[in-house]
């Protein structure tokens, strides 16, 4: 049997799981690591300027290819720094394996220099966490990291390896596990089929039915399957934030995203469906809003997860339903298609004329300013445009989010990738290194705002040692804008810590400085053609600083504590 | 309402503040709390008790079982079961009332498991409720200390926690 350092062994199961790219930045306990990765090449390492990006990268990779995303940080704050990027990953279930160096174990619980209880600090944040006691473990232990990264809800795993497991002075006997079994891991493999049943005859003989989708089915690569699904019965369907291009945006049956800045029409039919098939999706506050109780009453709801602690959490379910998307979602289509019932046609037809009705409001019609001034939906607009619809899009928190989340429309599963759950700035340039570093040849805008690109601006100098051709498209709004805007609505105006206009860095001069192409635009005249030129540097980063209307808000917009039918769709009108 | 849950988990470091962490972690309650190898040193037992209706009981539960080294549970309280919890309770026992105390101990079923000249240290055995009584009864002595180990059980008959 081969003979391998523990270092080596750590690098060499990377490469036999199929790993070829990982994200990190080196540092005292993981240096006999990083020697094993310049003994080889196998692996590609992408040195980032801050651990918390190395996160967001390997998430912004296992987000657009499906793979787990790889970290490689040091002990102590290399550690500490990744912890924003694992907490996002984990609510929003991405498959993640971060493996972060530790003190030697002779020294751990002294205080040492670069000590961090990192098993300890992670624990609410990880679905779970390996700390190798032994350099003959580490085979097994990289096995079954992947395993549970991967399988069931997917989540981040921590392997937290001590200095001296590492040393390249001592070797053992390296075999990389084919399969591995863990007896008290059993992630479910299929739905109940009576309840399935159960859930189909509910679904048929519906009046007013919505489908109701999140990010589970991207996760699960359920699209193709929830497109079949949704034609074969004609229903419309939404979309959580999460869930965004797991159905076609441009369809005529999708009525856009639900929730807090959801369109009138989504949560219209929402509010009045008498059949709601929620999958993979979790009755997330930004959805149901704060007051569930008030949420679709006269729903009979029919819940399709793969985690069953998230059916019935907030929401009570009539019909659970665990399993993955694929087979639930595959049985359920195959029952309606040889069901008895027939779907009431005039009632939805009915149904549709309604849905029709509240479409013509035309929720997110936009209207022009007066003069050059850019509204910041038009720069959406125009990014859908450029780039034909076809990009990779991340995105950080706030206004932009949500303009990006309604103005882009997303036709395929894996293209919009933003940080839903836990609402992470900084989150979208490296986010965006990952995607691109996984498509080189794809177009990735990460559409910021000039608060949250602040938040992980060092990126600047991996995207140019890497030669990312990254677009950055930033509306500067001069202000936290989601921020003013609860200021506007809740605090009458009081704008407290979220404006910095005196202080803002000269965006165009910033990219250069970090060796890309800065473009500022002001005018809206200028907007697509300064656009096509900036998309056009094929190359390139190009930073996209566009000025836009400062006083905008996301509208429409959830009304606290309100049903799903309550939401102020402007400044001025209310449902 | 009051519930026993008991768990197998994998005996493994780290395993123990995994469970213990997903309580505070999601604010339920945890009234009492033991833990032990089983005759399988691989596996542990844990037992614990908490509060909450039955939405939160089955949240625990299902949280619970997502934890990744917990392999089987129960919850005792939803059939017939035996719960039993120790006590050792020390106690100032001198003129009248040290017969006093014994007679008490004696009626509770405790044994008198170490005494001095000043003080009994007594042994009881029962349900969580059964202790309480115990030391209700008392209260017209002077405690020093009380050490109880928490509730443990396992379900009558045939029902069986393995794996």
């Amino acid at each position: 049997m081969e003979m391998l350092s523990g270092g080596d062994m750590l690098i060499r199961a990377l490469h036999d799981e199929g790993v070829d790219l990982i994200f990190g930045y080196p540092g005292g306990a993981a240096l006999h690591i990083y020697d094993a990765i310049f003994n080889q090449d196998k692996v590609e390492h992408i040195l980032v300027r801050h651990e918390q990006a190395a996160t967001h990268a390997a998430d912004g990779y296992a987000r657009s290819t499906g793979k787990p995303g790889v970290v490689l940080v040091t002990s102590g704050p290399g550690a500490t720094n990744a912890i924003t990027g694992i907490a996002t990953a984990y609510m929003d279930s991405i498959p993640m394996v971060v493996i972060s160096g530790q003190v030697t174990r002779d020294s751990i619980g002294s205080d040492a220099f670069q000590e961090t209880d990192m098993i300890g600090v992670s624990r609410p944040i990880v679905k779970h966490s390996f700390m190798v006691q032994n350099a003959e473990d580490i085979p097994a232990i990289v096995k079954q990291a992947f395993h549970i990264a991967t399988t069931g809800r997917p989540g981040p795993v921590v392997i937290d390896i001590p200095k001296d497991v590492t040393d390249p002075g001592e070797t053992f006997p390296y075999a990389y596990p084919e399969s591995i079994k863990i007896r008290s891991y059993a992630p479910p493999t299929k739905g109940h089929s009576g309840q399935i049943k159960k859930a189909v005859e509910i679904l048929m003989s519906a009046r007013r039915p919505v489908l109701y989708t999140g990010g589970g089915v991207v996760l699960g690569d359920g699209s193709e399957l929830l497109k079949q699904l949704a034609r074969a019965l004609g229903f419309p369907i939404t979309n959580t934030l999460m869930g965004l291009g797991a159905y076609p945006a441009t369809d005529p049956q999708f009525l856009g995203m639900l929730g807090m800045h959801g369109t009138y029409e989504a949560n219209m039919a929402m509010s009045e469906a008498d059949v709601i098939l929620a999958v993979g999706a979790r009755f997330d506050d930004r959805v149901t809003n704060s007051d569930v109780s008030k949420f679709c009453p006269n729903a009979t709801i029919l819940h399709v997860d793969i985690d069953p602690a998230s059916i019935s959490k907030t929401v009570t379910a009539h019909v659970p339903i665990v399993g993955p998307v694929v087979p639930v979602l595959e049985e359920m289509l195959e029952q309606v298609k040889a069901s008895k019932i027939k779907i009431d046609a005039e009632a939805l037809a009915a149904w549709w004329k309604k849905i029709d009705h509240w479409r013509e409001r035309d929720s997110l019609g936009v209207t022009p300013a007066e003069g050059e001034m850019i509204k910041p939906q038009q720069v959406i607009q125009a990014l859908y445009k450029v780039t034909n619809g076809e990009a990779y899009v991340t995105s950080d928190v706030g206004q932009h989010q949500m303009f990006a989340a309604q103005y882009y429309h997303f036709d395929l599963p894996r293209r919009w990738i933003n940080s839903g759950g836990l609402g992470t700035m900084g989150f979208g340039l490296p986010a965006a290194m990952g995607v691109q570093l996984a498509f080189p040849d794809a177009i990735v805008a990460c559409v910021t705002g000039e608060g949250s690109i602040q938040m992980n601006i060092q990126e600047l100098a991996t995207c140019k040692q890497c030669a990312l051709p990254i677009k950055i498209v930033n509306l500067n709004n001069e202000a936290l804008g989601m921020v003013k805007q609860w200021q506007d609505m809740q605090y009458s105006g009081r704008y407290s810590q979220s404006t910095y206009a005196d202080s803002l860095p000269d965006f165009v001069a910033l990219a250069e400085a970090y060796g890309h192409v800065g473009v500022r635009i002001e005018k809206m005249s200028e907007l697509e053609s300064k656009m096509k030129e900036a998309f056009a540097m094929k190359d390139r980063l190009v930073f996209i600083d566009v000025a836009v209307d400062p006083n905008e808000h996301v509208y429409p917009m959830a009304i606290r504590n309100g049903a799903m039918s309550e939401m102020f769709l402007s400044k001025t009108e209310r449902t | 309402m009051r519930r026993i849950i008991s768990i197998l988990m994998e005996n493994q470091p780290g395993a123990l503040s995994r469970v213990v962490g997903l309580f505070s972690q999601r604010s339920y309650n945890i009234n009492s709390l033991t833990v032990a190898p089983t005759d399988d040193p691989t596996l542990s037992r844990l037992t614990v008790t908490t509060i909450g209706d039955d939405r939160k009981i089955e949240q625990i539960i299902k949280h619970l079982n997502k934890v990744v080294d917990v392999a089987k549970l129960v919850d005792l309280t939803e059939g017939s079961h035996i719960e039993r919890e120790l006590m050792l309770v020390k106690v100032k026992a001198t003129g009248a009332q040290r017969a006093e105390v014994k007679r008490v101990a004696d009626i509770f079923r405790g044994d008198v498991v170490d005494i001095t000249p000043t003080m009994y240290t007594i042994q009881l055995t029962g349900t969580e409720e059964k202790l309480d009584g115990f030391i209700q009864a008392l209260a017209g002595t002077t405690i020093l200390e009380v050490a109880r180990t928490g509730v443990s059980g396992v379900a009558r008959g045939e029902k069986i926690l393995s794996l």
